[in-house]
């Protein structure tokens, strides 16, 4: 019988997301239907380039506005979506929608889920995560009827396979949330414009920042190499920051291609958070600070100094 | 009301973790109490100071060990402990089926509280496979929580700092975030009376989890060796600018 590979696309502002396409890549296997689900966009806008990834079926799944902001309806959805469509191995973005989608649809499914994979076999039913703080890479095997998968954000290379898709609609208008009520959706901190956890170049700060002010010269940097300001546990906790801007094991666990640590002394609990990025460049006054010695660039100066340097460059062009 | 606290005992993030076996960690570590569990252990506490005829219980699912974990929520604030005993590491789906077990012989919870994710698994699930067993609404990341008198309205963060508030009937789930409060650490009085509280053992296997085929397995474990060659750049502000844009642009290729 062929299999039915399902993954949950996540758009932004009616958009496919980048760190989709890395998903897509992995999820793709021979011999299998590879299902799109589609929940906050007309599916017909998002065809062109999901079809051009190897997606052969689009499923736009149907939910009201007030229906779409609601964790629990989404899941239930998603969930019906998946018996409906024969899905036996379902993929998502291990994103912040992703943190609270996915464990939904698992555990309502009774079916194994392994979060931030970067890796799976989906002959063998295996998924690589990190485990300990990031210290090792756990190998798990998944047994069940269906499996589900958090996919890493930015740690599959997408790869394009172009394909035509069959066009679906799911209709989930009907499903009521039991005891779960949205009051209020979205209040956003105005401080992080880029999100870390997708970012490709995060710019953070730590004890080197001294204020809450210094860290504008960060913000400034970031908007012209397009990257997200990240944030130390000194500096959130010294209050120059807000905590949605830690990196690291308390905070937000980020691989971008390249991590520029600004002042950071790179404690073993700033590495869980950050040791998977592609590069990283240190920056730091203190010949000793731990993460020279465990980075593929480092300076000795001041970020204070270097920081405002850089952006003045391509501010000139 | 009764508020379970599901705690983990879980190596210290500054220990060093060696792997035996290929599938598993060596144990001879430091352990303790999971960071996020404090915030809950923290807020159940306080719930319990503005709630008449209420009762804080920590379950754990653990070794023998574990019950230095539960002691230490018990220094926190809970009443009294509950450790299910077993001899090896069950995955998610088998722990929420073993803490409904336990919870269930032990009484009739108003409110169920997790760390928003144990810091050695980082699954990242088992306040929501809870939620499933028990039929009881789940939320996660929560940073914010007022109890009502039949419902629980809460903050739950997002990534960037995006929060949504949710109303939820209770009895609920509740996965601790960080910033639900800040963690009230135990005097030294609080930690000898904590020595008295009672703290109950069952053995895992006398609660008759049923064996499922469905399930997780770690298979192998293995070091994250990271290999990086630290380069150092030298020279002035401008020409150390200009080398990491170049970086940017020719290595990492994101300019």
């Amino acid at each position: 019988m062929m299999k039915n590979i399902g993954v949950i696309i996540e758009l932004d502002k009616g958009r496919v997301k980048e760190t989709n396409f890395g998903m897509i890549t992995l999820a793709r296997a021979k011999d299998t239907q590879l299902f799109a689900f589609v929940m906050d966009a007309d599916a017909k806008s998002v065809k062109e380039v999901l079809e051009s990834f190897g997606i052969t079926k689009i499923v736009e799944v149907w939910l009201a506005p007030d229906q779409l902001n609601n964790p629990v309806t989404r899941a239930k959805a998603m969930i019906n979506a998946i018996k409906e469509f024969n899905i036996s191995m379902v993929f998502g973005l291990s994103t912040a929608m992703g943190k609270d989608l996915l464990p939904r649809i698992a555990a309502h499914l009774f079916a194994p889920l392994v979060m931030d994979c970067f890796y799976v076999d989906l002959e063998q039913k295996i998924a690589k995560t990190y485990q300990y703080s990031g210290k090792t890479i756990a190998t798990i095997q998944l047994t069940g009827e269906v499996l589900v998968f958090g996919i890493r954000p930015n740690a599959i290379e997408p790869v394009k396979a172009q394909e035509k898709a069959q066009m679906l609609k799911f209709d989930s208008s009907h499903i009521v949330a039991t005891g779960f009520r949205v009051i209020k959706s979205g209040g956003i901190d105005k401080t992080t414009r880029i999100n870390l956890a997708e970012a490709d170049v995060i710019i953070a700060g730590g004890r080197g920042m001294k204020n809450s002010e210094n860290f504008n010269i960060l913000f400034q940097c970031a908007k012209k190499i397009n990257a997200a300001v990240g944030a130390s546990r000194v500096a959130v906790d010294a209050g120059w920051v807000p905590y949605s801007m830690q990196v690291g094991q308390t905070g937000e666990k980020v691989s971008p291609k390249v991590y520029i640590a600004c002042g950071i002394s790179g404690s073993i609990q700033h590495f869980a958070g950050m040791k998977t990025s592609g590069m990283i460049i240190a920056i730091n006054t203190d010949e000793n600070a731990a993460i020279l010695s465990n980075c593929d660039y480092y300076v000795k100066a001041d970020a204070l100094e270097i920081i405002p340097t850089l952006t003045k460059i391509l501010d000139n062009g | 009301m009764q508020i379970y606290i599901c705690v983990k005992h879980v190596p210290d993030s500054a220990a060093h973790i060696t792997i035996l076996d290929k599938n598993r960690i060596d144990e001879s570590i430091s352990f303790l109490l999971n960071p996020y569990d404090e915030h809950a252990v923290t807020e159940a506490a306080k719930i319990k100071n503005n709630t008449p005829d209420s009762e804080v219980i920590a379950v754990c699912l653990g070794k023998n060990d574990a019950e230095k974990t539960i002691r230490s929520a018990l220094a926190m604030g809970a009443d009294r402990g509950i450790l299910i005993t077993c001899d090896k590491n069950y995955d998610s789906m088998v722990t929420a089926l073993a803490l409904k077990a336990a919870i269930e012989q032990d009484g009739t919870p108003g409110l169920i509280f997790t760390g928003k994710e144990s810091i050695d698994a980082e699954g990242m699930q088992t306040m929501f496979r809870i939620g499933a067993v028990f039929d009881f609404p789940v939320a996660t990341n929560v940073v914010k929580l007022d109890i009502e008198v039949d419902k629980a309205v809460v903050d739950c963060e997002l990534s960037g700092g995006i929060t949504n508030t949710y109303e939820m009937s209770l009895p609920c789930v509740l996965g601790a975030g960080k910033g639900l409060n800040t963690p009230r650490y135990p005097t030294f009085p609080d930690v000898v009376k904590s020595k008295k509280k009672p703290v109950q053992k069952i053995v895992f296997t006398d609660l008759n989890i049923k064996d499922s085929p469905a399930g997780m397995r770690i298979v192998e474990l293995e070091p994250l060796h990271q290999a990086r060659q630290p380069k150092e750049i030298k020279g002035d502000a401008g020409f150390v600018a200009k080398e990491i844009i170049r970086i940017l642009k020719q290595e990492a290729k994101v300019l």
